[in-house]
């Protein structure tokens, strides 16, 4: 599968395109097939978001989940850093990042 | 310290309001984001991997303890309440919204500091040795030179688009704590016939193509520095490759030049630049180092410390270094506890450094490359005060210049140029050798670790190396033996094929023991190295 | 300010291997890669000298206005192409005096731009006095 990425033009917040909108979550990840590059050019322009690109994904049991480590890393947060993470109450929620 | 006067607050104001308006027209979609990265990375802002990063300079790697405070009120106003100090004498915060920079830049404003020019195609922070104006063995303080640097270089209006960065370095000591040769280019101050000058190495540096700089010029008057260092950037940034970015360096230039002809090329240049009065008059030069001027210490303090604590004495041995005055003494901060993320301080920690500063160290501070803290002036009676501060904040780790005190990158936890995480390797290698007597049998050692080929982590001056690449979307590391970015500068050899994270920890552990089997009396681990070569470390490691 | 904004019109610039090989033309257009020193022989008889900027990256034509001027150049020097508002003061300060910019400039943010500066710390091509000379008079 195809997913969309790219930071959140106010926060720097790493976002996902979930085939409406931007989410922080990469559960949230919609496969984009062959239209990335059209929406990216649209969602670009209405500065929806910044710096975006076109990664690999797999659909797993749990979501979505990109296939390169530096985007798993993007999708949760610091692997050094589990409190600053997005579910840093979830000791397991880093298992599948490396 | 240097005080800002009127004009050097109108100038910081202005470029706040700059910037200011150009987040505005940012965010109003009158520019598109290629038009504002170099405008947003001339003012420290980057895009990262998890958010913007905001790098604040430390010129030349001084602060006083209401700087430091700042640090660490940003910290805890606008990021996640820690920061991280670079090998670059900088300060890093790692989630910065695009929306507050103008906010924060107003904030560092306030107490004489910014983020002029830590990024971009620009001459960035100069950098000098932390110990400028407390060791024993420099011939002056380096930092008003450096100052008159910053000020020159500060909006440059011929060299803010230049084929790549620039990165000055200033020491005036023979010990090389700066890496000075491994600058764009390193200035040593140094003394002939009862005057100081400037020696000029130009073209050094690291990267993915790690070069020693060459001595362009053994002695520039101080009257003709600027001028000079013009007429080096001119030719660089006339005639230094723009058609490949990694061969834009001006290492490269002088690699395909020769040092030679780039000489002759900056002479014939610098010969027409000094008839156009760029040096300021030695007045300048005066007004600012009067401001460098020594702190008031009492050479007759009392010289002996007090060793009865034998966990203080262990600290006083390893992490506090000789001052010039009697009595005094440089306390190190090892911002390296086992385990822990080198160069990160939480904003608790900062404060804490900054008070002990106020208290006890005239109100200095000092940012290494080694990315440490110091306090550079502190009397010896003060010392366990000092200790016991820093040891109730988990700031006492004794291990400077050791295994454990470990220079690493961000890496891929944070930056979004990087190929592999540099923070585990380390902390796996600090927990490995955490044992502190086996630290100290080892002696000398220095680690250097980054996680991608730019080479943040100065792997390739590491007595060890460590580079981390990505292979088939793995992280793998390769191990360097051998290199320096001391006085006795040399760069590392790859040892071989790569390994994993835990591969490359054991791989250290059998190059350590090898040293150990094979050292003379007095060698440090590098000195070792070079006399046995590489042949006996590669056989200990692949066997 | 807005008289700085050039949108062209005049004497079209020849390129500097047509100006050397002949020509008593009085404009000429300076390349990236090429030397301004070679103009300087002939400089009291030019009237324009356009400096491209192909790229606004590409910083080598601010060190190509600026050697022009110490050489005692006087005519109309002017920036050429990807020239930003965020760009010009920096091309004054080097000597430039127009700007002919591919994609039209808010005349607003171009008075903004060469207007925020209070001083400068080092000298340049534009006759401003820096800060060390107005901190010792």
């Amino acid at each position: 599968m195809k997913l969309l990425t790219g930071n959140d033009l106010k926060t720097g917040f790493v976002t996902w395109w979930t085939g409406a909108d931007w989410s922080l979550h990469i559960e949230d990840a919609a496969d984009v097939g062959e239209h990335g590059e059209a929406i990216l050019a649209v969602e670009e322009a209405a500065r929806r978001v910044n710096a975006p690109y076109i990664i690999a994904g797999e659909q797993t049991a749990d979501g979505p989940r990109p296939a390169h480590i530096k985007d798993r890393i993007r999708a949760l947060g610091p692997t050094v850093r589990p409190d600053l993470t997005l579910k840093p109450a979830d000791p397991a929620a880093g298992d599948w990042v490396i | 310290m240097y005080k800002y006067d009127e004009y050097d607050h109108a100038m910081v104001a202005a470029r706040v309001a700059e910037f200011s308006d150009q987040v505005k027209r940012r965010l109003a979609g009158e520019i598109t984001e290629d038009q504002f990265k170099p405008l947003r990375l001339m003012n420290g802002l980057y895009l990262q991997l998890h958010a913007y990063m905001l790098r604040v300079a430390v010129p030349y790697g001084t602060l006083d303890s209401r700087q430091m405070r700042m640090l660490a009120h940003i910290a805890r106003k606008y990021d996640r309440d820690y920061g991280h100090f670079t090998t670059r004498q900088n300060i890093q915060y790692n989630w910065i919204k695009l929306e507050d920079a103008p906010a924060i830049l107003e904030d560092l404003a306030s107490v004489e500091m910014h983020a002029i020019q830590t990024s971009g195609n620009c001459i960035r922070n100069i950098s000098s040795d932390q110990w400028a104006g407390a060791a024993a063995d420099e011939i002056t303080d380096p930092r008003p030179w450096a100052e008159l640097l910053r000020q020159w270089s500060s909006f440059h209006p011929e060299f803010s688009y230049l084929p790549r960065k620039f990165k000055i370095a200033v020491i005036a000591a023979n010990e090389d704590r700066a890496a000075m040769r491994l600058h764009d280019i390193g200035i040593q101050i140094v003394e002939k016939d009862g005057e100081h000058g400037a020696a000029f190495y130009v073209g050094g540096g690291m990267g993915r193509t790690p070069m020693i700089a060459p001595l362009i010029k053994d002695f520039v008057p101080l009257g003709d520095m600027l001028s000079y260092a013009e007429a080096c950037l001119r030719v660089y940034n006339r005639y230094g490759r723009r058609d490949n970015i990694y061969k834009a360096r001006i290492k490269i230039l002088i690699h395909e030049l020769g040092a030679d002809e780039y000489r002759r090329q900056v002479e014939e240049e610098f010969a027409h630049v000094k008839s156009l009065g760029i040096d300021p008059p030695k007045a300048e030069f005066d007004r600012i180092a009067e401001q460098f001027a020594p702190p008031a210490l009492d050479a007759s303090a009392p010289d002996a410390i007090d060793r009865s604590d034998p966990d203080f004495a262990v600290w006083v041995d390893q992490n506090v270094a000789a001052h010039k005055v009697p009595g005094h003494a440089i306390v190190n901060i090892s911002l390296k506890p086992i385990g822990g993320i080198p160069g990160d301080a939480s904003s608790a920690q900062i404060d804490l450094m900054a008070d002990l500063a106020e208290k006890y160290s005239h109100d200095e501070l000092r940012v290494t490359h080694a990315q440490n803290i110091v306090l550079p002036h502190v009397r010896k009676a003060d010392l366990y005060a000092v200790w016991q501060a820093l040891d109730g904040a988990g700031l006492a780790t004794p291990n400077l210049d050791l295994i454990s005190d470990i220079i690493a990158c961000p890496g891929l936890d944070y930056c979004s140029l990087a190929n592999a995480r540099s923070i585990p390797v380390a902390q796996k290698i600090a927990t490995r050798f955490s044992d502190l007597g086996r630290q100290k049998e080892l002696g000398e050692l220095k680690l250097k670790i980054s996680g991608c080929i730019n080479a943040c982590g100065h792997h390739h001056a590491g007595h060890i190396g460590i580079l981390g690449v990505d292979r088939k979307g793995t992280e793998n590391y390769q191990l360097l033996l051998g290199g320096s970015g001391a006085e006795d500068v040399s760069l590392g050899t790859i040892t071989g094929p790569g390994f994993d994270e835990d591969g490359v920890v054991d791989a250290i552990e059998r190059v350590t023991d090898k040293y150990l089997a094979e050292r003379s009396e007095g060698e440090r681990f590098v000195d070792t190295f070079r006399r046995v070569g590489m042949a006996p470390f590669k056989e200990a490691i692949y066997g | 300010m807005v008289e700085y904004l050039q949108t062209g019109g005049e004497e079209p610039a020849v390129t500097l291997d047509a100006f050397l090989e002949q020509s008593n033309a009085t404009a000429v257009r300076l390349e990236p890669d090429e030397d301004a020193r070679a103009l300087i022989p002939f400089l009291d008889r030019l009237a324009l000298i356009e400096v491209a900027f192909p790229k606004f990256r590409d910083g080598r034509g601010y060190s190509s206005a600026r050697i022009l001027r110490e050489a005692g150049y006087t005519g109309e020097l002017r920036a050429q192409g990807d020239v930003l508002v965020d760009q010009i003061a920096y091309m004054k300060r080097c000597g430039f005096d127009s700007f002919a910019p591919e994609k039209p400039l808010n005349p607003d943010d171009v008075e903004a731009a060469l207007t925020r500066w209070p001083a400068h710390y080092q000298g340049a091509a534009d006759g401003a006095v820096p800060i060390w000379k107005l901190r010792h008079g």
